[in-house]
């Protein structure tokens, strides 16, 4: 079933096509640019690319890239939990609701710098300060977004969950959060895109290693390609993880749908 | 001592917004006998889904009492519920559906009731991909494979066309028959509670109350005559004039 909503094959390998072709113009674009301005600021697209094999299996990147990963990924985990959570109990309790709402706007609308630089005042330059201030960036949008799905869920399973006395736990794993499913993945991917770039921000003002670190080094150094090809690798594996990770597992939450 | 007793005082909505507060049922009280098939008929409106959501547990805002006899070991009784709408959840197969209300050790019974009600082998279909009348023989599987003390159906066959409604009606009496537990059937439609039921109450338009009890001596097999039926449905309804609407509203319905 899921093969026959598939676009043809035919039309999928030529989108393939068609973005490789993107990318392909926009490095050649980059590689004749950079030659002709012919500045140490602005390398060609082969030089980059040199200077991140280099950094890989000479230099430090692979570390870098694992902690700063690490980072992203605990920042991710604690801010999706948090979130959700606060967001449910938001959708489900008016009094909740209208307590809290106006918090969530101030949070919403505080610059990730305030909250950053706060979180390392308060309390130091520590690994869990520069977590937690990535997390609280990201927690009040996950929970907006999981208070509309928790204001969405259709009453008339509950009644039917209900009524059969299933249980709590049946109840949120096969009633709650397949309704919720649809919010979930689009606070993940919009959380996923804000993590992993305001992580650099808190490597740069207060950690000792980490991609952001780096790229403070190499700021200083006014090294242009090592910048270049770190901000590289970086982005390939957040996409890589997208792709890897998010798309599939999207497909299997709606493949009840035709 | 009955299987099932209700005494609903009052149920009222409070009001919301332009709404003014609406009682819903005033006064309403009825037994129901241990194996016996209720049918509850009344025009639209006039609170049946109320009632049954309140024997149902899924509202406990109202002044009275419902019992329900416990098990013979002691345990609570269980209630099935045949919505009007299947309420299948979408995201879950037709085997899942019905297994989601089951002990785990219980799920054998899934494909047991899947074949009773003539879906043997849909169990792997999501909801989406079965017609109306699909989904309301899984609601009716899943009821009944609870094996529940208490089953409610509040109007589950409307929508549906006429020879669809004619199985599911012997659908269901096969299974009442192969698995007895006392039924009780909401429906606006005389016709169908005078096929099915042992015994009519008669429900006054809102705030709803039994207005008079008629049960119904035909043997079951009977019933298929229907120049009987209607002898007995015009005789109700010379009686009964409000339920007049709700004969009207068959056809539409």
């Amino acid at each position: 079933m899921v093969v026959a909503q598939r676009a043809p094959s035919w039309l999928r390998a030529s989108a393939l096509v068609q973005r490789i072709g993107s990318v392909a113009l926009f490095v050649a674009v980059w590689q004749v640019a950079a030659s002709a301005a012919g500045s140490r600021m602005f390398p060609t697209a082969g030089a980059v690319f040199a200077a991140l094999v280099r950094e890989c299996v000479d230099g430090p990147l692979l570390f870098h890239l694992g902690v700063t990963l690490a980072r992203v990924a605990a920042a991710f985990v604690i801010a999706m939990a948090v979130g959700s959570a606060i967001g449910i109990v938001m959708g489900r309790s008016r009094t909740i609701d209208v307590l809290f709402d106006s918090w969530l706007v101030l949070l919403l609308n505080l610059p990730a710098l305030v909250i950053i630089v706060l979180a390392y005042v308060w309390f130091g330059l520590t690994e869990a300060a520069a977590i937690g201030a990535v997390a609280v960036n990201k927690i009040p949008a996950v929970a907006v977004t999981l208070r509309e799905g928790a204001r969405a869920l259709d009453r008339r399973y509950a009644e039917m969950a209900d009524s059969f006395r299933i249980g709590r736990w049946r109840t949120l794993r096969h009633v709650v959060l397949p309704q919720l499913y649809p919010y979930l993945f689009a606070a993940a991917r919009s959380g996923l895109a804000l993590v992993w770039k305001i992580v650099l921000i808190v490597e740069l003002l207060g950690r000792s290693d980490g991609v952001g670190f780096q790229i403070q080094v190499f700021f200083q150094l006014f090294d242009v390609t090592r910048i270049l090809a770190y901000a590289i690798a970086f982005a390939a594996v957040i996409q890589v993880i997208e792709w890897a990770m998010f798309q599939p597992l999207e497909r299997r939450a709606g493949r009840w749908r035709h | 001592m009955p299987a099932l007793s209700a005494e609903i005082r009052e149920k009222r909505y409070k009001g919301t917004g332009a709404a003014p507060p609406r009682v819903a049922l005033a006064g309403l009280s009825l037994e129901v006998a241990a194996g016996e098939f209720v049918a509850l008929v009344g025009p639209s409106g006039c609170g049946k889904t109320t009632f049954l959501n309140i024997v149902a547990g899924l509202d406990r805002q109202f002044a009275g009492a419902v019992r329900i006899a416990a098990r013979p070991d002691g345990a609570p009784a269980r209630v099935g519920y045949v919505f009007q709408e299947p309420r299948l959840l979408p995201w879950r197969t037709v085997a899942e559906n019905i297994a989601l209300v089951l002990e785990p050790q219980r799920s054998a019974v899934v494909d047991e009731v899947l074949d009773v009600v003539g879906l043997a082998g849909a169990g792997d279909l999501y909801p989406a991909q079965l017609s109306l009348g699909m989904s309301r023989r899984v609601a009716i599987a899943r009821a009944f494979a609870i094996e529940p003390d208490v089953l409610l159906m509040d109007e589950p066959f409307v929508s549906l066309d006429h020879d669809t409604v004619e199985q599911l009606r012997h659908v269901l009496l096969e299974l009442w028959r192969a698995r007895p537990t006392t039924v009780l059937f909401v429906t606006h439609d005389l016709r169908e509670a005078l096929f099915l039921a042992d015994r009519l109450l008669l429900l006054s338009a809102s705030p709803g109350h039994v207005v008079a009890e008629v049960p119904v001596r035909l043997a079951r097999t009977q019933r298929g005559n229907s120049a009987e039926i209607e002898s007995l449905r015009d005789e109700i309804l010379r009686h009964h004039r409000q339920l007049i609407g709700a004969a009207a509203a068959v056809p539409v319905g």
